[in-house]
């Protein structure tokens, strides 16, 4: 199999800018979301669509960065 | 890629879709787990994960010269294999496996330029098959320590200006505005950085398809902080994985000859009871 299709996009969950990248191997639909800075992983998901992969990514990153908080400096 | 100092530690995409195979090379995909691996790899990869197989999993180090042996002799590396690493972030935990190795002392250790995320954006192949390779009797050197700094030479640095501290975290971590980066646990007790520290985050030094960005952007990245070979230089992070990519940046691409990580990092540091802390921008990036 290939990796086809392979995009990125930024996009704000909750304030935090983040990265999605997705892309299609086999009959899978892949999803992994990064925060834009400084690029660790938040989440990964697999689903039968770009859409539903992509949902469960962001759904697993947005509950994984609540647990951040920002402090005065 | 060849007017980097050290050319001789980069492969192409195009390099490794030509050799990732061949008998003396050992392609190795390398992340915090094998979540990635696991989706899928590129052909002949075996897989390495920082959370169980590079670092020591009792007490807070770096593989044991016996523990590295042991790897690379379960991966079918002997001592004359290249050794090539990848993986996502744009190759951190590639590079922090790249310098272990080279504390070890194996010769010919490799990044692939763009990592994981260049091989999937240009459609290259993928499999989810698990080579087998044969045991081997590997033996490291002892450990070069010359390319590891402690908290006492820290301390040191930041006392004395023995060597410039280069803070590789966001912004945002540096400051003290957050205390790991977004999402992740918070494993430090106090947020900011080493007094005198410069801030030049890790994703400074890659292009937007995670290769490397060219010897001369880098140098003026880095000579606009003051970090130009004039005085030797130590790299941190919150864990060190981070500051081995700039460690290899400064050391494999620019050639600088004194350059240390402090794989202690923030988490060590931030969690020292009376270790001094700066907050706030001062020494940030421009």
């Amino acid at each position: 199999m290939r990796a086809d299709s392979y995009s990125e996009r930024p996009l704000l969950i909750d304030g935090w800018p983040v990265r999605v990248a997705s892309y299609r191997a086999g009959d899978l639909y892949r999803a992994r979301v990064e925060s834009a800075d400084p690029g660790a992983t938040l989440a990964r998901a697999a689903a039968g669509s770009a859409a539903e992969a992509e949902a469960r990514a962001l759904e697993e990153a947005r509950r994984r960065l609540a647990r951040t908080r920002r402090r005065e400096v | 890629m060849t007017d980097y100092a050290h050319p001789e530690v980069l492969v192409s995409t195009d390099w490794v879709a030509r050799h990732g195979r061949d008998p003396n090379v050992r392609l190795v995909e390398v992340d915090v787990d094998t979540a990635a691996y696991d989706e899928g790899h590129i052909p002949g990869a075996i897989a390495w994960a920082w959370n169980t197989q590079l670092c020591d999993t009792l007490r807070r180090d770096i593989l044991s010269k016996e523990q590295f042996e042991e790897l690379m002799r379960n991966s079918g590396i002997g001592n004359d294999t290249t050794i090539v690493l990848y993986g996502d972030n744009n190759n951190w935990f590639a590079a922090w496996a790249f310098w272990q190795a080279k504390i070890y002392g194996h010769r010919d250790v490799r990044l692939m330029n763009g990592g994981r995320k260049k091989w999937l954006a240009e459609g290259r192949e993928l499999t989810t098959e698990v080579p087998s390779v044969p045991r081997t009797d590997y033996q490291a050197s002892a450990p070069d320590l010359s390319l590891r700094a402690f908290l006492d030479e820290v301390r040191e640095a930041m006392e004395k200006g023995s060597a410039a501290l280069v803070d590789v975290r966001s912004p945002a971590e540096f400051t003290g505005e957050i205390l790991a980066p977004p999402g992740l646990p918070e494993t430090c007790q106090r947020g900011g950085h080493i007094p005198g520290a410069r801030n030049i985050p890790w994703g400074k030094a890659c292009n937007d398809d995670g290769t490397f960005k060219s010897p001369g952007e880098l140098r003026a990245l880095y000579a606009a902080h003051g970090i130009d070979g004039s005085k030797p230089v130590i790299a941190y992070c919150r864990i060190g994985e981070r500051s081995s990519h700039t460690w290899f940046v400064l050391r494999y691409l620019l050639g600088l000859d004194n350059v240390k990580n402090y794989d202690g990092s923030w988490t060590e540091w931030g969690n020292l009871v009376g270790a001094p802390v700066e907050r706030g921008a001062a020494g940030a990036a421009a």
